[in-house]
């Protein structure tokens, strides 16, 4: 995004801020371990988590902001929260 | 023409003839007779200006930012405590780059509670984004509303702008000042034109939130904004020459300074009284000149460099502090000539309207020249 004038803006939408710059950790998916259940994708509340033409689940990170409920609530302890350098 | 006329009066007839479209003002001293002056002329039809009476100066900003924003020329005027309850409001102008035209009749800050002039109150706020000019004379402190304006809407700088000049010591002197006719005030300074404004129609908003990704770029296109206002200030002030013959195309101004072992720099009325102490000391033999900084922010320190290449010793003379270290302008002017072997000796003086006179210039010549300085001036010790 160009930076407007003063910091001025056009109407939009909240996807065009990408909020995934606010995240310290980052959420890791070890597909040997996944199941594919989907409880990754449903449990987001950023809503940015999704399916692949191969079944796995992938985390969308232009906003995924490292909550780490997608770690915590894994059934398979497949998604490792993991610090991310910048 | 020339009239015969006080300055804050002289100061509103300029703001008058530069065609604001929405002033908001709080009175406050000595401010005051500015906006009164202009409260008058819109009440009388003379000038056809939106006049909001606010409940204080943060209001005054608030409403100039507003009007700004949806495409207006707007001015505004205050001083001391007025500026400082403005702080928030004037990094929100810059930052939304507004270009918003405010005289500031220069006083002390409190506590203590003080309404005579020193300039502590503007250069509390030279880490704000705004331009800071700062007038010699009635004449000069008139003429630099124009440039202000021209500057300050420039599309390359897109800046607001203070206009300091020295409370009581000019606003409440009454001085001849050449008095442009509104017809060269047009042709000099055309509508304002935005680049950007509130518009129902196309809408847009101003001031948005950035993240850590965005916020120091847009620092630094703000810093680059007042770097730019110089080449702007060179072409307004050169054209303000051409056509009227006062030419204010330099950030700094030389009197005497040729040939001169000790240079004194000052900013505001000041100057007239070391220009009277020059012309007696150089009658004496002794070879002391003068670099005006008329324009502080952007701060000249090239044009400084360049002045005082020749000079032994320089005398910076400030009528503030930044308590714990110095006066900001011997901060800045050492600051410019960083790597120079040039003794910059700095002074604080004629706080709180305490005056300084041409005695007063000559001893802190003698001081500088025995090498003592970055003190304060003329302190009453029997007192302390």
């Amino acid at each position: 995004m160009a930076l407007g004038i003063g910091c001025s803006s056009r109407p939009g939408k909240a996807p065009n801020n990408k909020t995934g710059s606010w995240r310290v950790f980052k959420p890791k998916f070890n597909h040997e371990k996944c199941t594919k259940c989907g409880m990754c994708k449903t449990i987001c509340p950023e809503g940015c988590i999704e399916e692949s033409e191969d079944e796995f689940f992938i985390p969308n990170e232009s906003y995924c902001k490292g909550c780490g409920l997608c770690a915590e609530e894994c059934p398979s302890d497949a998604i490792t929260m993991e610090q991310e350098e910048k | 023409m020339l009239e015969i006329t006080e300055g804050s009066h002289a100061v509103a007839k300029a703001v008058k003839m530069s065609r604001p479209q929405v002033i908001a003002a709080y009175p406050i001293t000595p401010q005051t007779h500015i906006v009164e002056a202009l409260a008058d002329m819109v009440a009388d039809c003379e000038l056809d200006a939106e006049y909001i009476t606010v409940e204080s100066e943060f209001s005054a900003l608030s409403a100039c930012l507003g009007a700004s924003a949806a495409g207006s020329r707007t001015y505004s005027a205050t001083t001391s405590q007025g500026l400082a309850l403005m702080f928030e409001v004037c990094f929100n102008v810059s930052g939304m780059r507004l270009p918003v035209v405010m005289t500031i009749a220069n006083r002390a800050l409190g506590a203590p509670l003080s309404i005579w002039n020193d300039q502590q109150d503007s250069i509390a706020l030279r880490d704000s984004g705004w331009l800071q000019f700062y007038a010699e004379d009635n004449q000069e402190a008139t003429d630099l509303h124009y440039i202000a304006y021209k500057v300050a809407e420039n599309p390359e700088v897109l800046l607001p702008a203070f206009v300091c000049f020295d409370g009581f010591i000019l606003s409440h002197t009454y001085e001849p000042v050449d008095m442009l006719s509104q017809e060269d005030v047009d042709r000099y300074l055309p509508a304002y034109k935005p680049v950007q404004r509130l518009d129902a129609d196309d809408p847009i908003s101003m001031g948005m939130y950035a993240t850590p990704e965005y916020y120091l770029e847009f620092r630094y296109e703000h810093d680059q904004a007042m770097k730019r206002a110089r080449n702007a200030i060179n072409k307004a002030g050169k054209e303000f020459g051409e056509m009227f013959g006062r030419d204010y195309s330099a950030l700094v101004e030389g009197y005497r300074l040729e040939d001169a072992d000790t240079a004194i720099i000052a900013m505001g009325s000041l100057c007239g009284t070391i220009k009277d102490a020059i012309d007696e000391m150089r009658s004496a033999g002794k070879k002391v000149g003068l670099l005006k900084i008329r324009c502080f922010r952007p701060f000249p320190a090239e044009e400084i460099r360049n002045a005082l290449s020749h000079v032994k010793r320089v005398a910076v003379l400030d009528k503030n502090v930044s308590v714990g270290a110095k006066g900001a302008v011997a901060i800045e002017v050492r600051d410019a000539l960083y790597g120079k072997a040039l003794p910059v000796l700095g002074y604080v003086l004629g706080l709180g309207g305490r005056d300084v006179r041409i005695s007063d210039i000559r001893n802190i010549v003698s001081l500088a020249e025995s090498g003592k300085g970055d003190q304060f001036y003329g302190l009453r010790t029997e007192v302390l």
